[in-house]
């Protein structure tokens, strides 16, 4: 009587260490991936019409499944100051990261801050800021400031000072 | 050639059995190749030199010398040589030459305790050198030697000593990245391969890919003083794309591919180069996260 099956795979035969298999559930390969974070900056407004009160503000819009955030959507509005003082709160609050660069302030561009190139440069420039900065992960579990400047409706920089 | 303009001599270094060892293409500090002779540990050094007279002319001389040196050369805080090996032989005793004369010579089973190492601060060479004593300048000719040595498996070399285990570690962000990395084994001869994996267990970082580098680091000096410095030998991408939670991605990396070095450990109290495999995962926004660890190599017949 035959011992070996003739039709016995050559796998099976031989002795493999035991390799410890991690399967996949179906959820954890096709559902939605655990880092979707879009942050983005659009549709700057100028408010007032007297030219000493007037200012521009733009939308934060923020789609995250990432718990570090209160929020897994959020919509908001910011000015330039806003990111300024925030950025300063950011950089003292860290040693160790490298915070950019915003872009410019209007200063040498006084006269043209409300033209509409100007403004959609610093909205590009203003979205790559939060961009970079929102998807550090030491700054998203580490920053007190950085969820609450992204999802705040109101964003109050005396609470971080 | 260390040939000096006016040299009355012409000094030819040549081993025995030249054609048929086996040789080995090394770097030259200016950046060509150059093939030289490869001896082992206890090896003989055998073979002939002459020396010729110029345009006839007699040459009167205090001695004909050979030498084989093994020197440690550190440029650690300036460039300093340090012999661990001298033998000599002399060739002829003060007289004159008229016509070509070749002189055998032989250093029996010589000990060769390390390998030759051409690093960035520290070079370990091994050379014949020829000296012909005379009243006005020496003349000088040295031959360089190539040497290797093979891992005996039971010797009592430190790194034979070290059993073999696998290398498996938990490493991450707390949070935002968990993986657990596994290599096969935690010492490679040089022409092995590494096999291994990477399993993603929390994955909250947007990773663009992944890539395994070598690195060799060698150190020279002792404290204060001690330099290190690391050089990346090879970079290699292990996967394009982000992964997911549960995500398993396989290492093959064949070490025969690469110009690597053995790992010495403070040879001669002077030097000690060691390797390194790193992991580097790179995100969306360039950032870097990277984790080391030390394998040890070693030459294999």
């Amino acid at each position: 009587m035959p011992t070996a099956n003739p039709f016995q795979s050559f796998d099976s035969s031989i002795t493999h260490k035991p390799i410890k298999e991690h399967k996949q559930t179906f959820d954890e390969l096709y559902g939605e991936p655990e880092n979707f974070l879009e942050v983005e900056v659009i549709k700057p407004v100028t408010h007032g019409n007297k030219s000493s009160s007037m200012y521009t503000d733009y939308e934060i819009v923020c789609r995250t499944n990432i718990p570090a955030f209160k929020k897994r959507f959020s919509r908001v509005r910011r000015r330039y100051s806003d990111f300024d003082s925030f950025r300063k709160i950011l950089e003292s609050e860290t040693t160790r990261v490298v915070i950019p660069k915003l872009p410019e302030k209007s200063l040498l561009n006084y006269s043209n801050r409300f033209n509409d190139d100007f403004i959609e440069e610093r909205r590009k420039g203003l979205e790559k800021f939060l961009i970079v900065v929102s998807g550090h992960p030491l700054l998203q579990t580490g920053s007190k400031s950085l969820i609450s400047f992204i999802q705040d409706d109101v964003w109050d920089k005396n609470k971080f000072l | 050639m260390s040939f000096m303009f006016k040299s009355p001599l012409d000094i030819e270094l040549r081993l025995d059995g030249e054609d048929s060892r086996e040789t080995v293409e090394v770097k030259t500090a200016k950046g060509r190749k150059e093939k030289l002779s490869l001896y082992k540990d206890g090896e003989t050094v055998k073979g002939q030199v002459t020396i010729r007279t110029r345009d006839n002319k007699k040459v009167e001389h205090l001695g004909v010398r050979i030498q084989l040196l093994g020197t440690i050369e550190t440029n650690n805080d300036g460039i300093q040589a340090d012999d661990f090996l001298s033998l000599a032989h002399e060739l002829a005793s003060p007289g004159e030459l008229k016509h070509p004369e070749t002189f055998q010579f032989e250093f029996r089973n010589v000990e060769k305790q390390y390998e030759s190492y051409r690093g960035t601060n520290v070079r370990l060479r091994y050379y014949l050198k020829v000296t012909v004593s005379r009243k006005s300048a020496d003349v000088i000719r040295e031959k360089e030697l190539w040497v290797y040595q093979y891992q005996v498996a039971n010797s009592k070399d430190s790194t034979a000593a070290l059993p073999t285990t696998t290398v498996k570690m938990d490493v991450g962000i707390e949070d935002c990245l968990h993986i657990e990395f596994e290599y096969s084994k935690n010492k490679y001869s040089l022409k092995d391969v590494i096999v291994g994996r990477i399993y993603f267990l929390l994955v909250r970082l947007k990773i663009k890919h992944m890539e395994l580098s070598l690195i060799r680091r060698e150190t020279c000096g002792a404290a204060p003083h001690q330099m290190s410095n690391s050089e990346t030998l090879a970079r290699f991408e292990i996967m394009d794309g982000a992964p997911v939670r549960g995500e398993t991605i396989p290492i093959r990396l064949f070490l025969g591919g690469f110009d690597l070095t053995p790992t010495y450990k403070d040879i001669n109290k002077k030097f000690s180069t060691r390797t390194f495999l790193s992991l580097v995962l790179i995100d969306e926004d360039a950032r870097r996260y990277f984790k080391q660890s030390e394998i040890i190599l070693y030459r294999d017949e």
